[in-house]
């Protein structure tokens, strides 16, 4: 082939309209007599509502309606949840609260208005009278018996308790020459904040009964079944655009009440509606990630193999379900096991309401927390039986010879050379000298740290016999008169930039100039089906229904081709817009087969006209992406003060498309990774307010903040799918957390300090300090 | 995110705008650069419901020396400050100061003037002008008067600035020999303010001792303060490590310290501390040429 694409630095087809400001996101639309909308929302994070006035609001001129609970009570659906595991309770979450709120920023009221300030006026004029109830806002209290219950019908705050037990716990338990290590973890809550916040435009047209809605989303198709059966208006005459969207990291992989008030108020009135969240909205407002308290003990033989692993995780699941809620602390279940085949398991995920936002899918989306223990443990263990982590993984990781692996968490990983991953990283960062430095330093009292990670995460979601709501892709190929080329994807991509892979792969099959293929996705009346984007699956899955359905496109060609050359249909190839016989000797030029296919004069018989092929692919299995990451940290006995010295990586995401957009995923994976590890925190006080509810307040790593990162990668193809790629977009977060605290902990060592948990501020490392050098 | 509704003036002269801001007294704001003032009210925290914007009075945004003093009208962004050659040669410990300040988009937006207005407890001018015994300039309708650092910050985002004068300029010394200034910050590390900032100009007698020394320390209190302990322990003194270490325990010495989610009470009393040692040694070296 000699269109080489695949595999280049191919710039992105995205980047000229998205640099010069020329793209459209959902506040760049103006629809004509579009109308704007603001919520009243929540100050209180348990309460009985005993009365919404908005006699004030309505008066203000400008002010064209607003409604509260009552008004949409019985007219719109409630918020969904799609998690369907087994004994889930899930409360009734109504688009704006009716009798009671739950948390604080929960949607009381919406107020319309001929524009957004006189909205936002009104808002502040809707008086609610609270009758407040106590808070629950720690999950380990919601748990306690005379604990107050935030959703009575239930009669407790546990929402699902999901067990996963393997082995032959008896022989482990009876084995006197284990060592067990204890240790509870906590992965503190996080906010997603994408830079574009949320939006939605619905507009409904009372004539053709019709509902076109404008989201920035990760998932329009699932968006548009939900909207309309919200709504009522029927599905076939309902239509979601998405136009660009400006990040979602899973928080934009949901259906929000919002969302659904916005089409009722459009109904209502029969013009456009218009929100846009503000900052402190989407701090309040969008779901929240992570939040899970881990006790977890693991059982270990003296040389380092560790046989058992027990885990109890509590999840802080918010007030609501939103869409995958309950969903996400059972794939930190499903992964904790990371690289190392343990035989023992015993992991019980108790999900549990409290009176605060509700966590779902944030980049990572219960395997960060998976990663996060079990690589913490790996350290744990090493530094109790004294050997150096790097050997103590190593005698953890299963032969290369073994994949596929079946493990007892009930998947099976396709690929993978984790000692290879492994190896690399400690050279790159020339390991056994860094030791050699860390001594010197520590003789100097200055402390270095170096942590390692040795990940695997689970991507390419997925077979849809484990997705809710199905698990494949679609894509359509449409080769046009003039010989360009229309590709169609169900997979929404939210600024990763598939415009380009996609277009690689298709320019690259049929041998045609990469700038003939556009790309169009994010549009339920373009595409005919689709999932979305999340889970690291946009190319390895989307990717390859687009490959497939060029595939097709090219046996259809090759037919009509031989047809032409009066050849045998055979292997023929598609190569400088041409195509021609392995040997080269008849050929014929790629535009005069479409020609052909289109006008359809000569065409061979039983063949179609036309040259558009659609195919859904269904992956097999989940794919399984690995890596090894290493963090040098310093930090400063005086004041506790962490500087983040170096990092490096090396991940392995399968077959590479593009190298520059797999540096990015991995390079802003790491920014929100390392972020976790030494500085995001969203903290609710004891009455659930949320005291990080700004971006002075949470810390949002900046890039100053980062040394230069040094990523590297090596390719073990998976064979669930023709691309052989993997994934690549949450890597980076789901290695760089574990790396970042396990260095930070071998720094403090010479403390004999154990462990801290997360963020790593410096307070903390200066209290744990205190103590002074203690000599083991 | 969007205000209360306010009505905007835009007074071409200050003549203009000290009568506007004595129309409407505490009714009226006065916007500089607006990067504290804006977020404030886009949260609905203050909602003046007169904007009196003196952006575009010419001549107040300048950096000049008269009579061996250098004065800065009020309207200087940080960025200017940042990059001003005089500064860099006569007061170095202002662009020290206004490099540590937010980032790129604010310096080149926020201004002197309003950021000592405001009266930020963890900004970072404040700490300047006390160190450098600045004055500040404030000018009423038919009065002008010079308000000495010392006496500007009342406390939590009050100044000594009477109801409707206007803050128009700073007047600070310039470095004199065997002197040396130094800024050092601890960042919050989502805001940027200092959880501890710490500024000192030090200098030195013929025969090395301490002859003079100002530290002034934001972040930790109520408002920006000067140490006076630690200044007391240490001038006539002749300067050693121990010292300078000693001296700087007094830091926090009868200050009400701040305890937040970054920093609690007892940390950040003890930040107070090993900052202003560091500011101490490295104004130091600077005293000492080195």
């Amino acid at each position: 082939m000699s269109t080489k694409l695949l595999g280049e630095r191919i710039k992105r087809k995205e980047d000229p309209r998205l640099i010069q400001g020329r793209a459209h996101y959902v506040d760049d639309i103006k629809l004509d007599g579009m109308l704007h909308m603001v919520f009243a929302r929540s100050v209180y994070a348990h309460a009985r509502i005993t009365k919404v006035d908005t006699t004030a609001a309505r008066a203000l001129p400008g002010v064209v309606a607003v409604y509260t609970g009552q008004d949409i009570k019985g007219k719109l659906g409630l918020v969904p949840c799609a998690a369907g595991m087994e004994g889930l309770k899930i409360p009734d979450h109504p688009c704006l609260a009716i009798d009671k709120v739950c948390y604080i920023g929960e949607p009381i009221a919406a107020v319309v208005a001929r524009d957004r300030y006189v909205a936002r006026d009104a808002a502040d004029l809707i008086e609610v009278n609270y009758d407040p109830l106590p808070a629950v806002t720690d999950p380990l209290k919601a748990l306690e018996k005379g604990s107050n219950v935030i959703h009575e019908e239930f009669g407790d705050n546990v929402a699902f308790v999901a067990k996963l037990d393997a082995g032959d716990w008896k022989v482990v338990e009876a084995d006197s020459t284990l060592k067990v290590i204890k240790q509870r973890f906590i992965n503190q809550r996080l906010a997603p904040i994408s830079m574009e916040t949320r939006g939605v435009i619905a507009s409904y047209s009372p004539g053709e009964d019709t509902l076109t809605v404008w989201s920035s989303t990760q998932i329009p198709h699932i968006l548009k079944t939900q909207l309309a059966l919200m709504s009522g208006v029927d599905e076939a005459r309902s239509r979601v655009i998405t136009p660009e969207v400006g990040g979602g990291f899973g928080s934009k992989l949901n259906v929000y009440g919002e969302e659904g008030v916005a089409c009722f108020a459009s109904k209502q009135l029969g013009k456009p509606v218009k929100w846009i969240e503000g900052r402190r909205e989407n701090m309040l407002a969008t779901i929240h990630g992570r939040d899970q308290v881990n006790d977890l003990e693991i059982y270990v033989q003296p040389d380092g193999k560790v046989v058992g692993l027990k885990c109890l995780i509590v999840a802080d699941l918010g007030a609501y379900h939103q869409l995958l809620t309950p969903a996400i602390p059972t794939l930190t279940a499903l992964m904790i096991l990371g690289c190392y085949n343990i035989k023992h398991v015993d992991v019980e995920t108790k999900g549990v309401f409290t009176n605060k936002m509700a966590t779902d899918a944030y980049r990572g989306a219960g395997r960060p927390e998976a990663t996060y223990i079990i690589e913490r443990a790996m350290d744990l263990v090493a530094h109790e039986l004294k050997l150096d982590p790097a050997e103590v993984r190593e005698k953890n990781f299963p032969s290369p010879k073994d994949f596929p692996l079946a493990l007892p968490t009930g998947v099976t990983y396709d690929t993978a050379n984790y000692q290879k991953t492994l190896k690399r990283v400690l050279k790159a960062a020339s390991y056994s000298k860094l030791r050699k430095e860390q001594e010197r330093l520590r003789k100097k009292g200055k402390y270095l740290g170096i942590g390692l990670s040795t990940y695997v995460e689970i991507c390419a979601m997925g077979p849809s016999s484990r997705m809710p709501a199905g698990g494949w892709e679609a894509g359509t190929v449409r080769v046009e008169v003039t010989g360009k080329v229309t590709v169609l994807s169900g997979a929404s991509p939210h600024g990763q930039g598939e415009e380009t892979t996609f277009a690689q792969i298709v320019a690259e099959e049929l041998g045609i100039p990469f700038d003939d293929v556009t790309v169009y996705h994010g549009d339920t009346f373009q595409i005919p089906m689709g999932i979305g984007t999340f889970g690291s699956r946009t190319t390895a899955v989307g990717g390859t229904a687009i490959y497939n359905a060029a595939q097709r496109i090219k046996k259809k060609m090759a037919r009509i081709a031989a047809h032409k050359l009066g050849i045998k249909p055979g292997a023929l190839q598609f190569v400088d817009g041409k195509i021609q016989t392995a040997d080269g000797q008849k050929s014929i030029g790629f535009g005069e087969v479409v020609a052909e296919a289109i006008f359809a004069k000569q065409l061979p018989p039983g063949i179609e006209p036309g040259l558009t092929e659609h195919c859904v692919f269904e992956p097999p299995n989940y794919t399984f992406p690995f890596g090894a990451h290493l963090a040098v940290t310093e930090v400063e006995a005086e004041t506790g003060e962490v500087r983040l010295r170096d990092y490096f990586c090396v991940d392995d995401c399968g077959r590479i498309l593009n190298p520059m957009l797999v540096d990015g995923q991995v390079h802003g994976g790491l920014a929100q990774g390392i972020g976790q590890a030494l500085w995001e925190e969203l903290v609710y006080d004891e009455n659930g307010q949320l005291v990080t509810g700004s971006l002075m307040d949470y810390a949002l790593p900046r890039a100053h903040q980062f040394p230069w990162f040094n990523t590297s990668n090596t390719e073990t193809r998976t064979p669930v799918n023709p691309l052989g790629a993997k994934g690549v977009g949450e890597a980076g977060t789901i290695g760089s957390t574990p790396a970042v605290v396990n260095s930070v902990m071998d720094a403090l060592r010479p403390f004999g300090v154990r462990h801290i948990d997360m963020p790593l501020k410096p307070e903390k490392l200066w209290n744990a300090m205190k103590g002074g050098l203690k000599t083991s | 995110m969007i205000a209360q509704p306010f009505e905007y003036h835009v007074p071409k002269t200050l003549a203009e705008a000290s009568q506007l801001v004595a129309q409407f007294g505490a009714e009226g704001k006065i916007l500089a650069g607006g990067h504290s003032l804006v977020p404030m009210m886009k949260l609905r925290l203050a909602s003046p419901k007169h904007l009196i914007d003196i952006g575009r009075i010419a001549d107040l945004s300048y950096v000049r020396e008269e009579d061996g003093k250098i004065q800065i009208g009020a309207l200087t962004t940080h960025y200017n400050i940042e990059s001003s050659e005089l500064l860099k040669s006569k007061c170095p410990l202002l662009p020290e100061t206004a490099r540590e300040i937010g980032d790129a988009q604010v310096r080149n937006k926020g201004t002197i003037g309003g950021s000592l207005a405001h009266s930020d407890p963890a900004g970072d001018w404040p700490t300047a002008v006390l160190a450098l015994d600045a004055e500040v300039q404030a000018l009423g309708t038919g009065t002008e008067r010079w308000i000495s650092a010392k006496d500007f910050f009342v406390g939590l985002l009050e100044t000594s600035l009477a109801p409707g004068e206007i803050l128009t300029a700073i007047r600070v010394p310039s470095l004199p020999a065997r002197s040396g200034d130094a800024y050092v910050k601890l960042r919050q590390p989502a805001s940027g303010f200092a959880i501890v900032g710490v500024a000192v100009r030090l200098g030195l007698d013929e025969k090395g001792a301490i002859q003079h020394v100002s530290v002034g320390i934001t972040g930790v209190g109520p408002k920006a303060y000067r140490a006076a302990a630690v200044e007391g322990a240490l001038s006539g003194k002749s300067p050693s490590a121990k010292r300078l270490a000693e001296a700087s325990e007094h830091a926090a010495e009868g200050i009400d310290v701040n305890s937040d989610l970054y920093a609690s009470a007892t940390y950040r009393a003890h930040l107070a501390s090993v900052y202003t040692r560091r500011a101490l040694e490295k104004a130091l070296d600077r005293a000492s040429g080195k």
